[in-house]
């Protein structure tokens, strides 16, 4: 029984882990794809590995798995702001659709 | 310090979920490396321990915030799923300013972190002095201060308030 519950943890993060990088291909620039990336990735890969924790149970492998989920929901906000910022510094445009830009109407003076 | 314990302690925890079943060879090995841990980056790790030891901050942290957290974290990517499979791609990005009047280190990461998980906000950069945050949009619904901070930022402010303030 508690295998199959893992197995669905496991496919449902299959599942968003491939909108995830349907996303990476189908937004237009690097904010918004980033986006995609930390969301459907972080949420899609934590699945996959409480699922595998379901499924091997409590030993070394399980427990791994669950730290792998609690530094992955820190560590992975913390990069997408680094890129999101070292991207902005870097002049990269916005997409020409986007609407308001208020980092760069602040930052104005200091590149 | 008392930073140094803090981190001692946790570094030691770390390593024995790692490397679990702990025997005493491992837990032996486990104290040098967390010593070691403890000793170069013990100064950076939390400048306020003293609020570590307030029960009522974990009741809040694991009762209220995780839940609207992992709620929120759901909402997102079904969100994003949505905005990607949509054919005509239905966003209207953008960066916005949000004020927040969170102080610490801890809370404001804490609350970076909450935006860039939630649905459609990214957070760009930190003032910090004035407290504003930069928030990279998908669906812009108010290029206003005030609208977007009442949008983004209020359903964890008060929480992470009394968690880390």
């Amino acid at each position: 029984m508690i295998d199959i519950i893992g197995l669905i943890f496991i496919s449902v993060g299959f599942t968003f882990d491939v909108f995830g990088c349907l996303g990476l291909v189908r937004l237009p620039d690097v904010y918004n794809r980033l986006q995609a990336a930390t969301k459907c990735v972080t949420l899609g890969t934590c699945s996959i590995l409480f699922g595998t924790f379901l499924v091997v149970g409590f030993n070394a492998a399980g427990i791994k798995a669950l730290l792998c989920m609690v530094f992955l929901i820190l560590t992975s906000p913390v990069a997408a702001h680094a890129i999101a910022r070292g991207a902005h510094r870097a002049q990269v445009k916005l997409w020409e659709g986007s609407i308001v830009d208020r980092y760069k109407e602040d930052k104005e003076g200091e590149f | 310090m008392r930073s140094r314990i803090v981190l001692f302690l946790i570094a030691l925890l770390l390593w024995s979920l790692l490397s679990w079943m702990p025997d005493w060879q491992h837990l032996l090995v486990g104290v040098f490396v967390a010593l070691l841990v403890a000793f170069l980056t013990g100064d950076l790790f939390a400048q306020r321990a003293h609020i570590l030891r307030r029960l009522s901050r974990y009741k809040y942290f694991f009762i209220h915030y995780l839940p609207v957290f992992l709620k929120e974290c759901f909402k997102a990517n079904l969100d994003v799923a949505w905005r990607v499979l949509h054919p005509a791609l239905p966003i209207n990005p953008g960066i916005v300013k949000v004020k927040t009047h969170l102080k610490s280190d801890t809370a404001l990461t804490f609350l970076a972190n909450s935006i860039t998980l939630t649905p459609g906000t990214l957070s760009v950069d930190i003032d910090k002095d004035n407290g504003i945050l930069y928030v990279h949009w998908i669906d812009v619904k108010d290029k206003d201060i005030e609208g977007a901070t009442r949008i983004v930022v209020e359903r964890f402010e008060k929480l992470l308030k009394k968690i880390f303030d």
